[in-house]
């Protein structure tokens, strides 16, 4: 007994305790990497598909689809819900099964308790089709139609592929047109309807003027319709062909192949294949246009108008972050105003960045954007072009919220250079300004950098205050594009955190999405982490090199 | 040396000279640059600040008046107006006088622009009475008790360009031109009106007799016309009746006497329901609120009190007497309602004109008229203006600047008894669907929940933080250290809308399913971890050796993660033990508590785990920063590493601790994405670990973008936005404040 008690005597549990502390933190950053990570990358991995033949006292069902959750439930709760469970179990497991074909049954999942499955088993044939609407298919290709007239081969399935190929570049180029030529010519009308109104405004009295907007307009107006012309025969071209597909508990359906955007047998696929798969998938989740309210397709735009925004963002802290910083270190006498600076500093830091965002809507949306709105676009009115959120006022109320980052971190780095460099340049006859500007800042590169990534990765996962000045959950066009003057700093865009909280949260169909979400979750953790760890990374091998000069 | 600009040479020539001088404007320049850089940090915090208030200010602001008198209008010379009325852009207005001429006329200099005489059966025009659902719908009553429904309606012309805006007036008669008998012919004074889409109650009182009239309305599916089918009631009455009121829903009549009595009668036989005392003195005038519930009734004092009905727990409506409004000082004349507001304006017969709002309970205006009492007196419908009209044909405008009646200190902080509640509450409820609804700015539940979700998140982060940097900073190995630092770093670094988004889908219905199992890992974690340390302790075998000193926080991960497992299998047995098989029916069954999905301790998990790391690598930081040599002095007079950490190192460093705990609370209070996703953002107000809660900046990031600009919503949440900013300003301030003394004093050790 003694031997415990001299053991907590000397404090030992304790220490432990803290010990145990540490641990718990360690490993709830760990778990939380793992719990994105996890579900994040499952999302890109072809899973098997497996046919399942239920039969329960009254009927028998066959359906096919990929298992994407397991779960115990208690016999007693099945029970309740109609099913007869047998007295011996106390719970059953049952599968999430993702069935899609919403069209045909009205529901993507169904969960089947273990009880019931008579048979499972993975057919080499079975389809899953990536559609436009309505989700997944799960099938079998029975055949292929070309003109409504049949054509079933043997080599149906590359036949299949060979047709979807085509209808895949044809897609391309219908959208290149849509978006691309037609979209410029809606933009160049647009503008020349704006101009139009300015000279209205103006009180131009010459007709020339609107003569030659009209003259434009026509011009417009005929290349429109040779656009249009070469887009119904696009169209009419990508109608072409339909598979017949057999769903598996018997259905038989014709699915038109421009519908389809990917077809693949998860089941014939071996290990490369799969690793093949996950990769073409991964990346198409990265470069491609969310479909179906967001829920399916990639997030090109989400990552798009991030990028742009920390860009902007970067370009209003930096300078003025970097100059900060230099006056409290180089230029100020350290006193009560330092002081005050520095308190200010703090308070920036930790104001709620929901603060920041109703600031930056009251004040740089409604009251700097409403006034540029009056003075330079009058013609919009009353549709407001800087009077409301986007690019532009978020990256500077971001720039705002990330400021302290970038003095902190800079003011660092100054720190760290011995005072004798600045000494050797001054004794050597240069000015402040002089040696600022080719010693002290060079050599605080690297400080200015580490605030600048971490500035970055705060704004990108940044998200309360971007919901009030001008993120949206879908994006018509990029703030960034081919149509003159190509930065489009008024137009709202989409950012990777607020897609997140909208598809997990305000989706009508969070079941489906949550895959998504998950993976966007973890591009953004990756993000973050990489700029993070860099930033670290920097600071340390600055630290490492002034260590010498320190003394 | 790459640092010296080259020069031209440096003899005394004119152009090295000039740039001398060049170098010495461009320091010059920078310097002033610089300084106005840095200053500008004070200027944004203040901008931010001043901001903030400027959009707040307005909420206290009282409102302002401004009179006119609009002049004489010789066709009203001989006759008493009874009535007026204003359309909305205050330009046309329309009257009727005791001689039965009723007509529109220009507000800017009363010229008549239309003019029609009634033609009352008996004579002379008694009393005219407005419906509070349809402010253009007016009865008029004749000495005999006949009466006519009609409306003036206004339609705004743009045929003759934006800038020409005309407002077309026009009468109209929907149940037709006839008189309705209401009284049988004998003598009426009194008359109130009622109607909304599917039926009309005109109620008139004699000198001993109550006539009402209840009609529905029937539509002509062809000609879209309204028909009546209505039935008469009477009843005797005490005599001393002075004014009648309708109640919205049409269930009752409210009449008022001299005796200070409010008198309910049902509207379906008439039968008496109950008197409330109001007042020692007579009451002289009554009128409902916007939305009918509310009956404002002013005395011979100047006293308006207002009455709704209550429900109690039988299940027992009864009138009820909520709160009273002193300001004024004679006997009162008019009261009447704003169209679009809870509001009203009040007039008493010694020329003073009161605003009030009844949710705010507060009076916003107070005047004399310069003229006196008017006889006639009508709100303009977007309530910034009222129209007065004298005897003898003179008439005034007095436009109201009156934007925030809603909002004071009260409605904002304290209980408040909302029209259909049972008794006075915290409610926030900003808007809904209807005009007449009373919207409900109490923000403290949004206070409370925001103190609540962060005690929560403290609660969870503070005994690890603390712990984890103590241990860190004074025992762990300093390779080990190397590898937590940016760990945590990391964990500071991830984006708070990962974290929410974990914890409301994955967390929460996680917790949900393994109530128990939390429980027992309150248990099983720190005993186990204890008994694993005594083991390991008193352990000599060969796997000793493999940990290292200041390496025990890697040793304890696996037996961490193998506690957590083994709370998990001991979850299902301990509910059969303990809590009859399932925790969450006990919970509800036995205890009574409910259970929301997403509540605190979700929240309180979730931020605390975004707070954690905050705490930590500032406590750690504080603790790594006390002189060795006060540690090294304790060591060597025999005190324990413990006893060294506990009575020496977290002492000197308690005030750094201390802001560092601060700056956490500051930034939990702050926080908004957790508690958007993880609360299922009701304001409720319970303390209760199962439920959930909506706090100061969930609420702002969820109305916000709907507000309207400058509503006394917009405002309000801007008001949020500064209680926020203020509470962490002083928080941070603090905490800067007590790190920059640390220093120096750190600095003489």
């Amino acid at each position: 007994m003694s031997k415990v008690n001299s053991w907590i005597k000397s404090g030992a549990p304790w220490v432990w305790l803290n010990a145990a502390a540490v641990s718990c933190c360690i490993l709830l950053v760990l778990g939380l990497m793992l719990m994105i990570a996890v579900p994040g990358f499952g999302h890109f991995w072809p899973s098997k598909i497996h046919e399942i033949v239920t039969q329960d006292d009254q009927s028998r069902t066959v359906l096919a689809g990929q298992i994407q959750d397991r779960e115990e439930v208690s016999a007693q709760r099945l029970r309740e819900s109609g099913l007869s469970v047998p007295e011996s179990y106390d719970s059953v497991r049952r599968y999430l099964i993702k069935v899609g074909n919403r069209d045909l049954s009205g529901q993507d999942f169904v969960w089947v308790p273990e009880l019931i499955i008579a048979q499972r088993s993975q057919p080499l044939a079975l389809v899953v089709l990536e559609r436009e609407e309505w989700g997944n298919f799960y099938g079998y290709l029975l055949g292929l139609k070309e003109d409504n007239s049949l054509i079933t081969m043997a080599t149906a399935w590359e036949d299949f592929e060979q047709r979807l190929e085509r209808t895949s570049s044809l897609r391309d180029q219908i959208s290149d047109l849509e978006k691309g030529r037609i979209g410029s010519i809606n933009y160049r009308l647009e503008r020349l309807r704006l101009r139009e109104r300015r000279l209205e405004l103006k009180g131009e009295q010459d007709p020339r003027a609107f003569a030659e907007i009209e003259e434009e307009r026509v011009a417009l107006g005929e290349e429109y319709e040779l656009l249009e012309q070469d887009l119904l025969a696009l169209n009419e071209e990508i109608r072409r062909d339909a598979a017949l597909m057999r769903t598996a508990s018997g259905e038989e359906v014709e699915i038109p192949l421009y519908t389809i955007l990917d077809a693949f047998k998860p089941n014939t696929m071996g290990l490369w294949g799969s690793v093949g798969h996950f990769f073409k998938k991964s990346w198409q989740f990265i470069v491609e246009d969310p479909r179906e309210a967001n829920t399916e397709g990639g997030i090109f735009p989400a990552i798009y108008g991030t990028v742009m925004m920390v860009l902007l963002m970067s370009v209003f802290v930096t300078p003025f972050g970097v100059v900060a910083a230099v006056y409290l270190k180089e230029y100020a006498r350290q006193g009560l105003l330092t002081r005050i600076i520095r308190v200010a500093v703090n308070n920036l830091a930790g104001v709620p960045s929901i603060v920041y965002g109703v600031f930056g809507l009251g004040f740089f949306i409604y009251t700097l954007g409403g006034s540029l709105d009056r003075l330079f676009f009058p013609e919009a009115l009353p549709s407001p072009t800087f009077g409301t959120g986007g690019l532009f006022w978020a990256s500077l109320t971001l720039a705002l919220l990330t400021l302290p980052v970038v003095i902190v971190s800079t003011e660092e780095g100054l720190a760290r250079i011995p005072r004798t460099i600045r000494e050797g340049s001054l004794a050597l006859g240069a000015t402040r300004w002089e040696t600022l500007w080719r010693t002290v800042l060079p050599m605080a590169s690297p400080g200015i950098m580490t605030g600048m990534i971490l500035a970055v990765a705060r704004a990108a996962g940044e998200v309360a205050p971007l919901m009030l000045v001008g993120v949206v959950k879908l994006a018509p066009s990029l703030p960034l594009d081919g149509n003159y003057p190509f930065l489009h700093p008024e137009r709202k865009f989409m950012h990777l955190g607020f897609h997140i909280y909208d598809v997990g949260f305000q989706s009508p169909n969070v079941e489906a999405a949550r895959p998504l979400v998950y993976a966007t979750a973890l591009l953004l953790v990756c993000v973050t982490v990489l700029l993070n760890l860099t930033a670290i990374r920097v600071r340390n091998r600055l630290r490492e090199k002034y260590r010498g000069l320190e003394t | 040396m790459s640092a010296f600009p080259r020069s031209e040479g440096l003899a005394g020539s004119g152009r090295s000279e000039r740039f001398h001088r060049w170098r010495k404007l461009l320091d010059s320049i920078t310097r002033r640059l610089i300084s106005v850089g840095g200053i500008s940090v004070i200027v944004a915090v203040v901008l931010i600040l001043f901001y903030l208030v400027y959009v707040v200010f307005p909420l206290f602001l009282p409102a302002t008046s401004e009179y006119e008198s609009l002049g004489h209008n010789p066709a009203w010379q001989n006759t008493e107006p009874l009535y007026v009325g204003v359309e909305e852009q205050i330009e046309v207005g329309f009257s009727i006088g005791r001689n039965g001429r009723i007509g529109f006329f220009d507000i800017d200099g009363l010229a008549q622009i239309e003019m029609t005489q009634l033609e009352p059966p008996g004579g002379e025009l008694q009393a005219v009475a407005e419906a509070i659902q349809d402010p253009g719908a007016v009865a008029v009553m004749d000495v005999s008790g006949n009466v006519l429904l009609l409306q003036h309606r206004y339609e705004t012309s743009f045929a003759d360009g934006v800038e020409n805006r005309r407002v077309i007036p026009s009468i109209e008669y929907p149940y037709g031109a006839q008189w309705r008998a209401l009284s049988n012919g004998q003598a009426a004074r009194l008359l109130a009106y009622s109607e909304d889409d599917t039926r009309l109650v005109l109620a008139s009182a004699g000198a001993s007799s109550l006539f009402v009239e209840l009609s529905s309305k029937q539509q002509n599916f062809l000609t879209g016309e309204f028909s009546l089918d209505s039935r008469s009631m009477q009843r005797e009455i005490d005599p001393g009746i002075t004014a009648l009121a309708i109640s919205g829903n049409g269930r009752w009549l409210y009449a008022t006497n001299t005796d200070g009595q409010v008198l309910v009668y049902s509207l379906n036989d008439l039968s008496l329901l109950q008197t409330v005392k109001v007042s020692g003195e007579p009451i002289t005038e009554a009128s409902m609120l916007l939305g009918g519930i509310s009956l404002l009734a002013g005395d011979s004092e100047g006293l308006v009190s207002q009455l709704f009905p209550v429900r109690d727990e039988n299940n027992q409506t009864t009138l009820q007497l909520i709160r009273q409004f002193e300001g004024l000082g004679g006997a009162v004349r008019h009261i009447k309602p704003e169209y679009r507001r809870k509001g009203f304006a009040a007039v008493d017969e010694i020329g003073n004109l009161a605003l009030f709002h009844t949710t705010a309970g507060q009076m916003v205006l107070n005047e004399a008229l310069p003229a006196g009492t008017p006889a006639a007196l009508a709100f303009a419908p977007r309530a910034n203006g009222l129209i007065s009209l004298y005897k003898g044909g003179e008439a005034a405008l007095m436009r109201l600047e009156n934007e925030h009646p809603e909002v004071s200190i009260s409605s904002l902080w304290r209980k408040v008894w909302y029209e259909n509640y049972s008794e006075p509450e915290f409610v926030w409820q900003s808007s809904a669907a209807t005009n007449e609804f009373e919207p409900k700015f109490s923000l403290t539940p949004l206070a409370f929940g925001t103190l609540k979700a962060a005690l929560f998140a403290m609660l969870f982060a503070v005994p690890l933080s603390l712990m984890g940097a103590a241990y860190t900073a004074y025992f762990m190995a300093p390779s080990l250290r190397e590898l937590v630092k940016p760990t945590i770093e990391i964990m500071a670094a991830l984006p708070t809308v990962i974290l929410g988004f974990l914890a409301g889908l994955w967390f929460a219905p996680f917790i949900e399913d393994n109530l128990a199992a939390v429980v027992s890992m309150l248990l099983v974690l720190p005993v186990g971890l204890l008994l694993f340390a005594y083991w390991w302790s008193h352990y000599t075998g060969p796997f000793k050796s493999w940990v290292r000193e200041g390496w025990e926080p890697a040793l304890l991960l696996p037996v961490i993660v193998a506690l957590v497992y083994l709370s998990l299998l001991l979850a299902e047995p301990l509910q059969v033990v303990f809590f009859g098989g399932d925790m969450r029916t006990w919970l509800s069954q036995e205890m009574g508590v409910s259970y929301d999905q997403r509540n605190a301790l979700v929240v309180g998990f979730a931020m605390g785990f975004a707070v954690i790391p905050t705490i930590f690598s500032m406590a750690e930081d504080a603790v790594f920063g006390v002189p060795k040599s006060l540690s090294d002095g304790s060591l060597a007079l025999g005190a324990t590493t413990w006893q060294t950490l506990v009575r020496v190192i977290l002492p000197t460093a308690s005030p750094a601790i201390f802001s560092a705990l601060m700056i956490g609370l500051g930034r939990a209070v702050g926080e908004t994405m957790i508690v958007l996703m993880a609360t299922g953002n009701t304001p409720v107000m319970d303390w209760s670990i199962f439920e959930g809660m909506r706090t100061l900046a969930a609420n702002i990031a969820v109305e916000m973008p709907e507000s309207e600009v400058d509503s006394s919503h917009y405002r309000i949440l801007f008001l949020a936005a500064l209680v926020l900013f203020l509470f962490t300003f002083v928080v941070n301030t603090g905490a800067e404040i007590i790190r920059q003394r640390l220093r120096e004093r750190y600095s003489s050790l």
